[in-house]
């Protein structure tokens, strides 16, 4: 690394920040993640929630290992990291609770399983033991929003179509009452409720993608 | 400097420092927002009881506004024991205090865990043969106690109860409110720690709940009898109520808890409120219609379930 002080904005810096949006999203292209992208996703404020939890606990979680980074022992770095995740896990729970009590009901156990999320890992191990904290922040940013976004696109359909509503807002009327798009005889899709509509909604995104930027496309798959 | 970093001692004094350091702080954290998220514990407690009782004030009422309004309300807070013997009771004049597990006022039915006392009640399942002799008699020593609360409005009283079993895959526990005559559901809340989202989880929500209106937990000459979740879209009678598609294995529990709890509960109501509810009962009456047959056929499907 140049002795020179790089500006808080380069354009290495920008890349950290956009390419886990777009080119290097760890859900869609590194499928990274997923399980909880799976669960979490059937009312869009819990989504927003957990995407908030995760960012926070990303961008701490890159922040120490970037600054301790040249004080982990090697041999028990992996330790080390999960400590500091788990640790971070816990606060975020407990805060949770005290503050927004029916969100972190809602989520139950999804919010102590941020900790066996891999991207976290996965960032805390590829880039904040070897970078310095401000390019880690960055990277952590990043990897958080690219989380959240998939979390949050997914978790609109699944409210919209699963329930009818975005937000605890009825947008298509009320079901029970028989206001609005269900007086014609709409009816909610079950399934979006259900884990397994997520995949279906996360492959279309990741077919969308890929058809938007070809250079995605694994030319050797073919 | 030169420290070796990949030396044992090293390696050790990182990892005692970090525990060190990271315990603390989790302490400290957990020390500091414990009062908070009791608050919010207690609060929601109160707000479910306050939501069974089914009334129009407070019906809607926020978690928030439940601390405040609870004490106004509930004039009662019994403990009951397995033959519906009244243990304790306390008068809203009485706070309630929230606290850590050992700290509990043990007397007051708000503190008691019914959750706790229904997996005591699932090791007594697991020891002796349910219904025998030695189950009844174990039943009877364990220590496992029924809260009520009542509830006084516009001169009129109504019974909360209190109750948790096991659904499909986790918890679940409600509060159902009797009316003055101690046989009339007048308004339930359920909740759940983890059922299935969309099917077993439609328990919390309002079509299942409003089904328990008016129906009875006894038979006109008094006698308890349990209220069945039936299969939706079936015809229902007074101790019928519909159930949610797809979410057989959580009414199995719903109606497995309410009935365990609901009969102690009438061992009790039946003796306060016999001398004076009778015209009530009459009145009953004339809307009850049902024939013995189909009375016998529900106790036959008890005895099969209870086999099982």
């Amino acid at each position: 690394m140049s002795e020179k002080k790089e500006a808080l904005f380069s354009k290495k810096n920008k890349k950290l920040l956009s390419d886990p949006l777009n080119l290097n999203n760890p859900v869609t292209i590194q499928v990274l993640g997923i399980c909880s992208a799976l669960a979490v996703t059937v009312q869009m404020d819990n989504a927003i929630v957990m995407s908030v939890a995760v960012l926070f606990v990303m961008v701490m979680g890159n922040l120490i290992v970037s600054l301790l980074r040249n004080l982990i022992p090697s041999k028990i770095k992996i330790i080390v990291q999960l400590v500091i995740v788990a640790a971070l896990v816990i606060i975020v729970d407990q805060v949770l609770k005290a503050y927004v009590y029916d969100v972190s009901k809602s989520l139950s156990v999804f919010v102590g399983l941020i900790i066996t999320n891999c991207i976290i890992m996965g960032r805390l191990e590829a880039y904040a033991l070897g970078n310095k904290p401000w390019g880690s922040i960055l990277d952590g940013v990043g990897n958080g929003l690219g989380y959240g976004l998939i979390l949050v696109v997914v978790a609109f359909f699944k409210e919209l179509f699963g329930s009818g509503k975005l937000l605890g807002f009825e947008i298509f009327g009320n079901s029970i009452e028989q206001t609005g798009l269900y007086s014609i005889g709409y009816e909610d899709n079950g399934l979006m409720l259900l884990p397994p509509s997520s995949l279906i909604l996360v492959a279309i995104y990741i077919w969308i993608q890929k058809k938007r930027t070809p250079s995605l496309i694994d030319e050797n798959a073919n | 400097m030169s420290i070796n970093k990949e030396g044992n001692g090293y390696t050790m004094i990182f990892a005692i420092i970090m525990v060190t350091v990271v315990g603390g702080l989790l302490a400290f954290v957990s020390s500091t927002l414990k009062p908070t998220q009791m608050e919010n514990v207690k609060n929601e407690k109160m707000q479910n009881i306050l939501q069974a009782i089914g009334i129009e004030e407070t019906a809607t009422v926020s978690r928030d506004e439940a601390g405040a309004i609870f004490n106004d309300y509930i004039t009662k807070r019994i403990i009951l024991d397995y033959d519906g013997n009244v243990i304790s009771e306390l008068s809203n004049e009485v706070p309630i205090k929230a606290a850590a597990r050992k700290r509990i006022d043990e007397t007051d039915a708000f503190n008691v865990d019914v959750r706790k006392y229904y997996n005591d009640l699932t090791g007594l399942m697991k020891k002796y043969p349910e219904g025998g002799a030695e189950y009844e008699a174990a039943l009877k020593e364990e220590v496992i106690t029924y809260p009520l609360f009542v509830c006084e409005k516009d001169g009129k009283e109504f019974y909360i109860t209190y109750f948790s079993g096991k659904g499909l895959w986790d918890d679940i526990w409600g509060y159902i409110s009797l009316q003055e005559d101690g046989r009339t559901i007048n308004g339930s809340v359920f909740d759940h720690k983890g059922e299935t989202p969309g099917l077993g989880s439609k328990i919390t929500e309002t079509p299942f709940n409003d089904d328990f209106l008016g129906k009875v937990i006894t038979t006109d000459e008094g006698e308890y009898r349990p209220i069945k979740v039936l299969k939706p879209g079936l015809k229902r009678n007074e101790y019928q109520v519909q159930g949610l598609s797809g979410a057989t294995f959580t009414h199995v529990g719903v109606e497995e808890m309410m009935d365990r709890s609901l009969a102690v509960y009438s061992k009790y109501l039946k003796g306060i409120t016999a001398s004076n509810t009778l015209p009530v009962i009459n009145e009953m009456s004339d809307s009850t219609m049902i024939s013995d047959s189909s009375y016998q056929m529900v106790i036959d499907t008890n005895a099969v379930l209870a086999l099982k």
